[in-house]
């Protein structure tokens, strides 16, 4: 009995090895109690089942997607943090070989698809219904579904730290070293299953929102009159449709080398593993496309915003977008130009990568002609976008100098390559979230987020920023490589490496700083009773904040692009206020627990696959199927809100 | 490159004012040096489009700001201009149209010898969990986690690995090539001055990953020479059992063997991917026919002249094929 507990212990939650373990399961059962214990004594319970497990409302879903990237942020950045001050000194033993490549395993994963990919999906759902001017998505419950798949495929991932073992195979994961043969543990299967069931919820979620931009905007909203933002969902949603298949097919193929023996990527039994690190990349290099794009739609929203103006060059600008997506999808083999395919091919994918540079370029000044002749606010969402210029203007240069073949065979793996994607990351998507979050918090939560605070995080982040990755381009050119543990003393590399760790810090308090700034400004921000805090443009503007759950009273008919500022500067806005005649009942979808049980089935199958416990497997999968037959017969999924109780809402808010 | 050339001269007159911890920055032979080249040309090229970035965001930030005192144009409706949009649309597109030729003429340059009247030397790369083998296949020499190449002479590294996919990178020579189960792959490097230089695995094989560093060391010919006899002379032979042994995941020290199994090397290759490279063998005289310009040029010394090549003529067949998918061909 004893051993047999103690055999359980040792195997899947890793007792044996040490206080590090040991802290994380008492800090994550006293949370876990905690939670319970909050929401038991002020009887929230059936509030949490009925107003946001059960949601299909875009806001909401919107909401808790950020919830979850804000948390992947906080685990991400403690992963860089740990990272960092392994790598401080040379010859450093604060983390060992096995803990330093499970971190940075975790860390990319983490940053990847359980932070960027949450964040945009939460400004997605936030912002693209409003500006359209529509009551939900197209497909409201798909969407929960694309939630609940995200929200247990993170769990998954993020479950192995205590349960089994992290992956440390890196997170771009190749084979051979992630085949069992070199890599026996449940790590890389949490890895596998993590991001498959997440990546099914995402491919959702791009049919979802092209479905909703192309068939559910107000009438008058020709293509040509949308927000850059929305055209900038619809660009990423092109590629997420495209790429995510790939990557479901690779990691699929992956898993099936591992748990049943196939041997599509083993080095032996005919099997390919370049097959593997192209399949890889040819969602990988779209996928950076899809987090970086949304962000542009961001800084073009608040660029115009916040300099008064009209968005210089609207057509470059679309065309820009969609030139982009499509590029995306040529320049995957510049992540291998070193391993071999030839000098045309890599001649081929070389020129482009650079071509991306083009249509990015022409973005970049546009932004800076909207500005031109404006009436620049430095509000938070534009202090994060005039951040991003000179960051991403750098990291983007720097993506043209690895384009150039031959000069990426040394610049390749090394520390060159790291600072690289970690200024477009962080400059782009990452200031990109940030400035989305401060520009539509209010439109979510009905406040605006303290400035003062904010402006500590966006200062001590920023700094923060540029100590860490500067000095490792330098690092890159001294030869160091990605992925070392530890590196000896007497090649020069200490000093910029205690830079580096030292800005690490620095962003971790601009963290913090955040942290509070959300903390004090939900007991003593600035209450938005507007609705239009920034003097906005777009449609989501001319609506109360937080909005109401079916969004419009009445649908605008719209006749211009930014058109709520044209109303403005006419002194017709009354015209998107609702009369009580025109009210008529709303036709809204019901919510539905099944997307949740639907996440649960799909975790408890991830379980049963990850430890092949195929019983357990089975069974999830049969709650699947069983949830998804149960729909199909499901007829009673919508419902009328009455005219008086839209009425009433609206009259409340003083709008009618 | 001619009209570069003051421009690139004074850059490199920069960087090399950079410590010679850069190793980058301080090539020690041609490959390194046309690479940097490239990558000073690129930087240049670049800074045409980002410095003016900096310079405008600057500018129009603090010109237009929003404050009372501000006399600056405001014309909230002003949002087009064809001839701007011309502008930054022509520009980039001309600046990578000159960095993508100069890109794709280097790319092709790299494929072959860096000096090709002079005898190329042949070393065999063998990446292990943890640590790499070197076979020379003329001198029947081997060496662990070192090696030593006469200065003044191309040197033709052929890279495969006998454990996870690797990266064989020594930045001060030039740049890398992934090292495959399965495969051949060449990289051509050289030294034009002595020296010792710093060499590490530079893709990712687990725990004893970070430790994967190795030297390469250029001396004159004579000493290089000198040193092979010595090597010949003192050290053990590598046996097919030693082979085993070291396969076994493991970080070590230096290590040099006077001779190594016959065939090991395309051996290797073969065990590991001879299965799917099925359909090339198929292809008749594929030896001849992948080395066209390489193989003509440095005297047969490519894939043909291995002496491990002396198996079977389809083994030749496919570890020539493989070996044409180096950094070009």
């Amino acid at each position: 009995m004893w051993e047999g507990f103690r055999h359980f212990a040792d195997t899947y939650l890793m007792w044996n090895e040490g206080p590090l373990i040991w802290m994380s399961d008492v800090l994550i059962l006293l949370t876990s109690i905690g939670i319970v214990a909050v929401l038991t004594y002020f009887k929230k319970w059936k509030w949490l089942w009925d107003e946001w497990l059960t949601t299909v409302d875009h806001k909401k879903i919107g909401i808790m997607y950020l919830i979850c990237a804000l948390l992947m942020f906080f685990r991400g950045g403690v992963d860089a943090l740990l990272m960092r001050t392994q790598l401080a000194l040379p010859n450093n033993h604060f983390l060992d070989a096995e803990h330093y490549d499970q971190i940075f395993t975790t860390h990319g994963t983490i940053m990847i698809l359980f932070m960027a990919m949450p964040f945009i999906f939460a400004l997605f759902n936030i912002a693209v219904p409003l500006q359209i001017g529509a009551r939900d998505v197209a497909f409201p419950y798909l969407n929960a579904i694309s939630f609940w798949l995200f929200f247990f495929g993170a769990l998954l991932f993020n479950i192995s730290f205590v349960f089994g073992g992290s992956p440390d195979a890196g997170w771009t994961s190749y084979p051979p070293l992630s085949e069992l043969a070199f890599d026996k543990g449940p790590g890389e299967n949490f890895y596998l299953l993590g991001l498959q069931i997440s990546g099914i919820g995402s491919i959702a979620t791009g049919i979802n929102f092209m479905a909703t931009i192309l068939k559910m905007r107000a009438p008058g909203m020709t293509l040509m009159r949308m927000p850059l933002f929305t055209w900038s969902v619809l660009a990423a949603c092109v590629v997420i449709i495209f790429a995510f298949p790939a990557l479901t097919v690779a990691l699929a193929l992956l898993l099936l080398d591992r748990i049943v023996g196939t041997h599509f990527f083993t080095i032996l039994h005919g099997g390919n593993p370049m097959m593997f690190i192209n399949l890889f990349w040819i969602w990988g290099h779209p996928e950076v496309y899809i987090v970086i794009l949304p962000a542009f739609g961001v800084f073009s929203e608040v660029v115009a915003t916040f300099a008064r103006k009209r968005i210089f060059g609207y057509g470059s600008m679309v065309v820009a977008l969609m030139a982009i997506s499509v590029i995306s999808f040529f320049v995957w083999v510049h992540h291998f130009f070193t391993m071999g395919a030839g000098a045309d091919v890599n001649t081929f994918f070389a020129v482009a990568t650079m071509a991306v540079g083009i249509p990015t370029g022409v973005k970049v000044f546009n932004w800076l002609f909207t500005m031109y002749r404006g009436r620049i606010r430095m509000s938070l969402p534009m202090l994060w976008t005039v951040a991003f210029v000179p960051c991403f203007a750098i990291g983007g240069a720097t993506g043209v100098m690895l384009a150039v073949a031959p000069a990426d065979y040394q610049y390749h793996n090394s520390y060159f390559l790291i600072a690289h994607f970690h200024q477009v990351l962080i400059g782009g998507t990452v200031f990109g979230m940030l400035a989305g979050m401060y520009y539509w918090w209010p439109k979510m939560f009905g406040f605006l987020l303290d400035e003062r605070l904010g402006r500590w995080a966006f200062w001590f982040f920023n700094i923060g920023f540029y100590v860490c990755f500067m000095p490792q381009y330098a690092l890159g050119f001294m030869g160091m490589q990605r992925r070392m543990y530890t590196y000896p003393a007497d090649l020069g590399w200490g000093t910029l490496n205690f830079i580096s760790t030292i800005g690490a810090y620095l962003m971790g308090i601009g963290f913090l700083f955040m942290v509070a700034q959300i903390i004090y400004s939900i007991r003593y921000g600035q209450r938005d009773l507007t609705g239009d805090p920034w003097d906005g443009r777009t449609l989501e503007w001319s609506l109360p904040s937080p909005v109401p759950h079916y969004n419009f009273a009445v649908i605008p008919t719209v006749e211009d692009r930014d058109y709520w500022w044209v109303l403005k500067q006419q002194g017709r806005t009354q015209e998107l206020r609702p009369r009580p005649e025109e009210i008529q009942p709303i036709h809204m979808p019901k919510n539905s627990g099944r997307p949740f049980l639907m996440g649960v089935a799909f975790f408890v199958a991830g379980i049963g696959f990850v430890f092949n416990w195929y019983v357990l497997a089975v069974l999830g999968l049969l709650g699947v199927v069983a949830c998804m037959v149960a729909r199909a017969f499901e007829y009673d999924d919508e419902y009328h809100i009455p005219v008086e109780e839209v009425q009433h809402t609206e009259a409340a808010l003083g709008r009618l | 490159m001619r009209r570069w050339r003051w421009l690139l001269l004074a850059a490199l007159v920069l960087v090399t004012g950079c410590g010679p911890e850069y190793q980058v920055l301080h090539p020690a032979g041609p490959v390194g040096r046309t690479e940097l080249r490239l990558i000073i040309l690129s930087a240049i090229l670049i800074g045409i489009v980002v410095i003016p970035v900096l310079v405008l965001l600057f500018y129009i930030v603090w010109r237009y700001r929003d404050k009372p005192d501000n006399h600056a144009p405001y014309k909230p409706e002003w949002s087009e201009s064809k001839w701007l949009e011309v502008v930054w649309w022509g520009v980039p597109i001309v600046i990578i149209g000159i960095l993508g030729f100069y890109t794709g003429q280097t790319t092709f340059a790299l494929t072959k010898p860096p000096e090709s009247d002079v005898k190329p030397l042949t070393i065999d790369v063998t990446s292990l969990d943890w640590k790499w083998l070197f076979e020379y296949p003329d001198q029947g020499i081997a060496t662990v986690n070192y090696c030593e190449i006469p200065t003044g002479v191309p040197v033709q590294f052929v890279l495969t690995s006998d454990a996870p996919m690797n990266s064989f990178w020594v930045p001060q020579l030039g740049g890398q090539e992934y090292t495959m189960p399965g495969m051949a792959m060449r990289l051509w490097l050289q030294a034009d001055r002595p020296g010792t230089y710093y060499g590490h695995g530079a893709n990712f094989t687990g725990k004893g990953f970070a430790h994967m560093q190795f030297h390469v060391i250029a001396t004159s010919q004579n000493k290089f020479d000198q040193w092979v006899a010595r090597v010949k002379q003192t050290a053990p032979p590598l046996t097919k059992a030693g082979y085993q042994r070291l396969k076994q995941p493991s970080v070590m020290g230096r290590a040099a063997y006077s001779s190594f199994p016959k065939g090991l090397f395309n051996a290797t290759i073969w065990a590991e991917g001879g299965r799917y490279m099925d359909g090339m063998l198929d292809m008749p005289g594929m030896s001849e026919s992948t080395e066209p310009e390489g193989g003509a040029a440095t005297g047969g010394t490519a894939a043909g002249a291995h002496p491990a090549g002396q198996s079977s003529a389809s083994q030749h067949a496919a570890a020539g094929m493989k070996m044409a998918m180096g950094h070009g061909e």
